[in-house]
């Protein structure tokens, strides 16, 4: 790897004093300028993960590192490199928008205008309605605002999209891809496949607070749980399905002495992979 | 950005969130101003409290323990209920994940007590002159006494508000758990009862508590002078009354430096 990651997990164990294991010696590494998926179930210790690596959390066991720093000790100065956006939306009901992020503007050294993110959000039009009377979906992109005002280095994203609609969604896509293409290296923590797929240079996949695999967005699972799959029906209506990397030669030797009724070939999508390995 | 300068940030923040809340207003800025309209109104045609051969009326005699009453509502319970709140619906969390610094945080929320405590003080003390008549002190020396019991008194409530927010296991529990203990503060220190009224055991409770010696000492500032041997064993106490509140001031701030975090404990 050319240079330094930007966050570097090893063997990094959460043990929580009830005794449940959420994080089970996980290990990876993200590149600057990268972004990284973790993909996994409800429960499965993506947001533990994450927690130890934005410093809210301890560790068990385990190394953490975050631009080079341990989390853990890290001083109040590395929290102006990051940007973090929660699972959950803070409250700050009493303040409008335009109020909020000028006010967070003021802690770091090298904010973003108020001018640019409130475009950039598609939050102008409600720059001066409180935060108590926004949307779900309006709240959420406010908090994706707080996370990059101070032009961080690594930004973490836990569950961004959760509640949004399909529309929605698709403006967060956009803006996050202007804030990789100005080279931050992004955490991103989901449970919608096609949100993977479509942001992530790389993801993991946890569930049960293990590491399942680590790989690019179209090489996880390996390249076994992608083998095309040939479906058809005989005469009689009997399913047929077989998995093959040469599905024109499986096809035609086949049709030579029989019809195949309702044929089609699939490439398992990042889903189908996905439920395959959790499963 | 300096702490110094993030912490003003703050404090204008803090007031205009404090502003907005119409609760908050009612319940702690205006509170102690319309129970002295109301009290000053109900018993406006009692005969007036005597004290050897001076008397005064009920505005006057409940002044004191108002203005009291009104550094420890906007101290310990505003700021007690403000934290424990924003502690729970993720402000706190939020926060912590920035380069804020602690102390801007506390910057911010003392420095907005210190403002609507200011506020809340002055308003209490015009209605009770304009609008009741009642004569405010004229001698230095009683408002350096004043001077000195809004400092340390103010100074107290925010710590104890600070470490009792550490209290309530949710947010939506803290008014419920701190309001109470504040109003029972005030009918047993002095603020609504006359506290010699009270029996022994009950006055030695309430003499523990920072209220009955804020109380006492802004009775030795509005009432007239002969009102001293109303008081236990007939004096204001000043020094016993700095004292206790100086060491609740220290104990408030251990308190607050074990035990306030940013983030609920990991569990």
């Amino acid at each position: 790897m050319p240079d330094t990651p930007a966050i570097e997990v090893r063997h990094l164990t959460k043990r929580y004093p009830t005794g449940k294991l959420a994080v089970d010696d996980v290990s990876f590494a993200i590149h600057p300028g990268e972004t990284f998926a973790l993909l996994g179930p409800n429960g499965a210790g993506k947001s533990t993960t994450v927690e130890i690596l934005e410093g809210f959390r301890s560790r068990s066991g385990g190394d953490a590192r975050v631009l080079g720093v341990d989390p853990a000790r890290a001083p109040r100065t590395h929290r102006e490199r990051i940007g973090i956006v929660l699972q959950t939306s803070a409250e700050s009901p009493n303040v409008t928008i335009a109020e909020q992020l000028r006010h967070f503007a003021t802690l770091y050294p090298r904010s973003r205008s108020v001018e640019e993110l409130l475009t950039a959000t598609g939050l102008t039009d409600q720059r001066n309605t409180r935060i108590a009377k926004l949307s779900g979906g309006q709240r959420r992109r406010v908090d994706v605002a707080l996370g990059i005002i101070g032009r961080p280095e690594v930004l973490f994203l836990d569950e961004p999209t959760t509640g949004f609609d399909p529309e929605a969604r698709r403006q967060f896509w956009e803006l996050l891809g202007r804030v990789k293409a100005e080279g931050t290296t992004i955490l991103l923590t989901t449970h919608y496949l096609d949100e993977a797929a479509h942001l992530a240079d790389r993801a993991a996949v946890v569930a049960g607070g293990r590491l399942l695999d680590t790989a690019p967005i179209d090489a996880i699972g390996g390249a076994e749980a992608r083998t095309p799959i040939v479906r058809w029906r005989d005469d009689t209506g009997t399913t047929h399905e077989h998995r093959t990397e040469d599905p024109v030669t499986l096809i035609r030797t086949r049709s030579e002495h029989a019809t195949l009724h309702d044929l089609e070939v699939v490439r398992p999508s990042l889903e189908d992979v996905y439920l395959g390995m959790v499963a | 950005m300096s702490t110094a300068s993030i912490g003003a940030s703050r404090v204008a923040y803090e007031i205009r969130s404090y502003f907005r809340a119409p609760d908050a207003v009612f319940f702690t800025f205006l509170f102690p101003i319309v129970m002295l309209a109301l009290f000053s109104v109900a018993f406006s045609s009692a005969d007036p409290i005597q004290a050897g051969p001076v008397s005064v009326d009920y505005a006057t005699y409940y002044l004191p323990g108002l203005v009291a009453t009104g550094i420890l509502l906007s101290g310990t319970q505003s700021l007690g209920v403000d934290i424990a709140t924003e502690r729970s619906d993720g402000t706190l969390k939020r926060l912590g994940g920035t380069p804020l610094p602690v102390l801007s945080y506390f910057v911010g929320k003392i420095g907005m007590v210190l403002v609507t405590t200011a506020l809340q003080t002055a308003i209490l003390l015009g209605v009770a002159h304009f609008v009741f008549d009642v004569d405010l002190p004229t001698t230095p020396e009683r408002w350096w006494t004043f001077g000195s019991v809004v400092v340390l008194g103010i100074a107290t409530c925010c710590v104890l508000g600070i470490a009792v927010s550490a209290l309530p296991r949710e947010g939506r529990r803290a008014t419920a758990t701190i309001v109470p203990v504040v109003l029972v503060l005030q009918f047993i220190s002095g603020v609504y009862l006359p506290f010699t009224q009270l029996p022994d055991w009950l006055q030695d409770v309430a003499s523990v508590f920072p209220l009955r010696w804020m109380a006492s000492g802004m009775r030795s500032v509005f009432l007239p002078s002969e009102f001293e041997q109303a008081e236990p064993g007939g004096a204001w106490h000043l020094g016993t009354g700095a004292v206790i509140l100086a060491a609740w001031l220290v104990v408030g701030l251990v308190v607050c430096l074990v035990t306030f975090r940013w983030n609920r404990r990991d569990s």
